[in-house]
């Protein structure tokens, strides 16, 4: 069942009186429980995938359909409730609320969705014991170290239970053995049936997927299954 | 539905993780409120106890004073009510319950009294015993004027506290006697003291039956009399007012195209007088506060600005999960009526105590009182400051673009 179906997907940026082709005609499709890298160097396209796909931003041309549903065509508010239930977010700054400790930062997207407080502490508390953080909630982020505040945004992105988990250089600002913790995080909730799509440029994080897009001038110059990954499974 | 109750949540912190700057923030708050909360009550306080001793004056009486003109004044003309227009009211007083006239020894001024050799200057007046129900004089030793005392002319005074002092009376002056304008006057009463009116102080006065005074004043002086009626029944205010009017006319000789050149006046005159005073004075604060908050929400909305360009990043992460327009839009607005109720607040406290600290400051000045609508306008006035300026910033971080807003640095 196709969960992503992208059909010639253009992002136009116009700079001066030149035209940037950030993503040329993408066609895609991206099933359930895929675990997908998208990699490439900087200015190939994958930010602006990232983004595509996460409804922050609208392509130029092209149909995105998520979960069979024209999401290119909604309008802002409709597109936050689209980030907001089906998507979670995992950035490369982590990106928490300064002042909010870990528990009210996972329980964020639940007030936007509307959710009561009771539940929303149930939710985030559960979330946060996915993420072996139950002990940590009352921090603020500034107490956390770098691998506790993604686990923290990673246990955010889960609260929602949302179709698509998408990751942007998760471990960038990590060192090797944090990274090691948060891919393996990435792999245990991919066998739990989550779909994961990651953008990254570096090669270890995107072995650890399935499925690696290479990106190069808004296109896609590569789209192979990793053997040694699948067959592990 | 968003959660209104998080909002709130969310700018308390944020008000409190900037604590001196939110402080500094709603200081033009603060001072706007204070300052009109402080005068207000200072003013209410003052008007509640005028209204006070004119409720004792009671609302059926009427008082009748001489009033010359400025015009006339400059041509050497003093209008006067004297003893025969007195008499003259006094033969057409039906329906009056009582004529309290009261003859002062000079308009305004203090004349010499002495007591074995100490000589202090007091307001002197003549009068009758109705005057002490009129001004609500309270009698410590002895007792005040009484009926007999006018009419049999006896030569005795009751002298205020202050008097009593400046002629180094004893404590319980009663039986004393002392010498006002060459004649001996036996002191039959001390009254209460009242304490001082704007450092004035009010028991500076002797007071001696009006017959007696006039024989005392001789054909010195022709007498200026201040005249108090109580009627019987208010109904017959106007009537009666219309009457002493053609009287005074009359005996005035005034001719039709002159203006009178005395006043009647009832105490609802006297009060809406003071009543217009304070509601001008109302209406000036008014202005001044409405600038000195608008300066103060000119202050909320730049900081607000600020704080929508420092947190930026904040606003973009929470539009990538899930913050609709109105979330954050409700967001800042709330962030800033609480910074303006929180200076609404401070300020009314500490207006509240300024007030009080003035009334006490100022010796025998009426206790501030703040009335409840001061309390809520200066409330209501400081939301409205907080959401009128507070609704530029909010949408500015509302329409923040989550792509640009989340790469901001």
């Amino acid at each position: 069942m196709s969960l992503i179906q992208l059909n010639n997907i253009c992002k136009f940026y116009s700079m001066g009186d030149q035209t940037v082709k950030a993503l040329d005609h993408i066609n895609l499709t991206i099933k359930q429980n895929d675990y997908v890298a998208f990699i490439g160097s900087s200015g190939s396209g994958k930010s602006t995938m990232m983004n595509i796909l996460g409804c922050l931003d609208q392509p130029t041309e092209g149909e995105y359909l998520l979960n069979d549903k024209n999401v290119s065509l909604l309008s802002q508010n409709e597109l936050a409730d689209i980030r907001n239930q089906e998507i979670g977010f995992i950035f490369q700054s982590f990106n928490l609320l300064p002042r909010a400790d870990a528990l009210h930062n996972v329980m964020l997207p639940l007030v936007y969705k509307g959710v009561s407080l009771e539940k929303r502490k149930k939710l985030a508390t559960q979330a946060l014991e996915k993420v072996n953080l139950s002990d940590r909630m009352d921090h603020i982020p500034s107490q956390l170290s770098g691998g506790q505040r993604q686990r923290v945004a990673i246990a955010r992105a889960l609260v929602t239970s949302p179709s698509i988990l998408l990751a942007d250089e998760p471990t960038g600002n990590l060192d090797s053995q944090t990274t090691r913790d948060i891919m393996q995080l990435f792999d245990e909730l991919h066998q739990e049936g989550q779909t994961i799509i990651m953008v990254t440029h570096e090669d270890e994080i995107a072995e650890h997927c399935h499925r690696v897009i290479r990106l190069s001038d808004g296109q896609i110059i590569e789209d192979y299954v990793n053997e040694k990954e699948v067959a592990l499974v | 539905m968003f959660s209104l109750i998080e909002s709130f949540r969310s700018a308390i912190l944020s008000v409190k993780a900037h604590g001196f700057r939110s402080f500094l923030t709603t200081l033009g708050i603060i001072i706007g409120v204070s300052s009109t909360i402080a005068v207000v009550s200072v003013i209410q306080g003052l008007s509640h106890s005028i209204n006070q001793q004119f409720e004792g004056f009671g609302s059926n009486s009427i008082s009748i004073r001489s009033f010359t003109p400025r015009e006339e004044r400059m041509k050497g003309k003093i209008a006067r009510i004297s003893a025969n227009d007195v008499e003259m009211i006094r033969r057409h007083s039906e329906g009056v319950e009582f004529i309290t006239p009261t003859l002062s020894s000079t308009i305004g001024g203090t004349s010499p009294v002495k007591y074995k050799g100490n000589q202090a200057f007091a307001q002197i007046a003549g009068t009758t015993y109705t005057y002490q129900d009129v001004q609500n004089i309270d009698i410590k030793y002895g007792r005040f004027l009484s009926y007999s005392d006018n009419q049999t002319r006896r030569k005795v005074i009751v002298i205020g506290e202050k008097l009593r002092e400046d002629l180094s009376l004893p404590n319980n002056p009663v039986g004393s006697f002392v010498n006002f304008a060459g004649e001996w006057l036996k002191v039959i009463g001390l009254a209460e003291p009242r304490g001082s009116f704007f450092g004035f102080s009010q028991d500076n006065f002797a007071i001696l039956p009006y017959n007696t005074m006039r024989g005392l004043n001789g054909n010195l002086l022709e007498p200026d009399i201040f005249v108090q009626l109580q009627l019987k029944n208010v109904d017959d205010l106007d009537q009666i007012k219309a009457k002493l009017r053609t009287i005074l006319r009359k005996q005035h000789h005034l001719e039709p195209d002159e203006d009178d050149d005395f006043k009647i006046e009832t105490p609802e005159q006297l009060t809406s007088g003071i009543s217009q005073l304070i509601s001008t004075m109302t209406v000036v604060l008014g202005g001044i506060v409405s600038i000195s908050l608008i300066v103060g929400g000119i202050g909320i909305m730049n900081i607000m600005l600020v704080s929508v360009t420092e947190r930026t990043r904040e606003i973009g992460i929470c539009k990538a999960i899930g913050a609709k327009r109105h979330h954050i839009l409700l967001q800042f607005l709330i962030e800033a009526v609480v910074l303006s109720l929180l200076g609404g607040i401070i300020g009314i406290v500490l207006g509240y105590g300024l007030g009080m600290l003035a009334a006490a400051a100022i010796p025998n000045f009426p206790a501030a009182n703040v009335p409840l609508w001061a309390v809520g306008i200066a409330f209501g006035f400081s939301a409205f400051v907080g959401i009128l300026f507070g609704i530029l910033p909010a949408a500015k971080a509302a329409n923040l673009d989550p792509i640009d807003a989340l790469r901001y640095e």
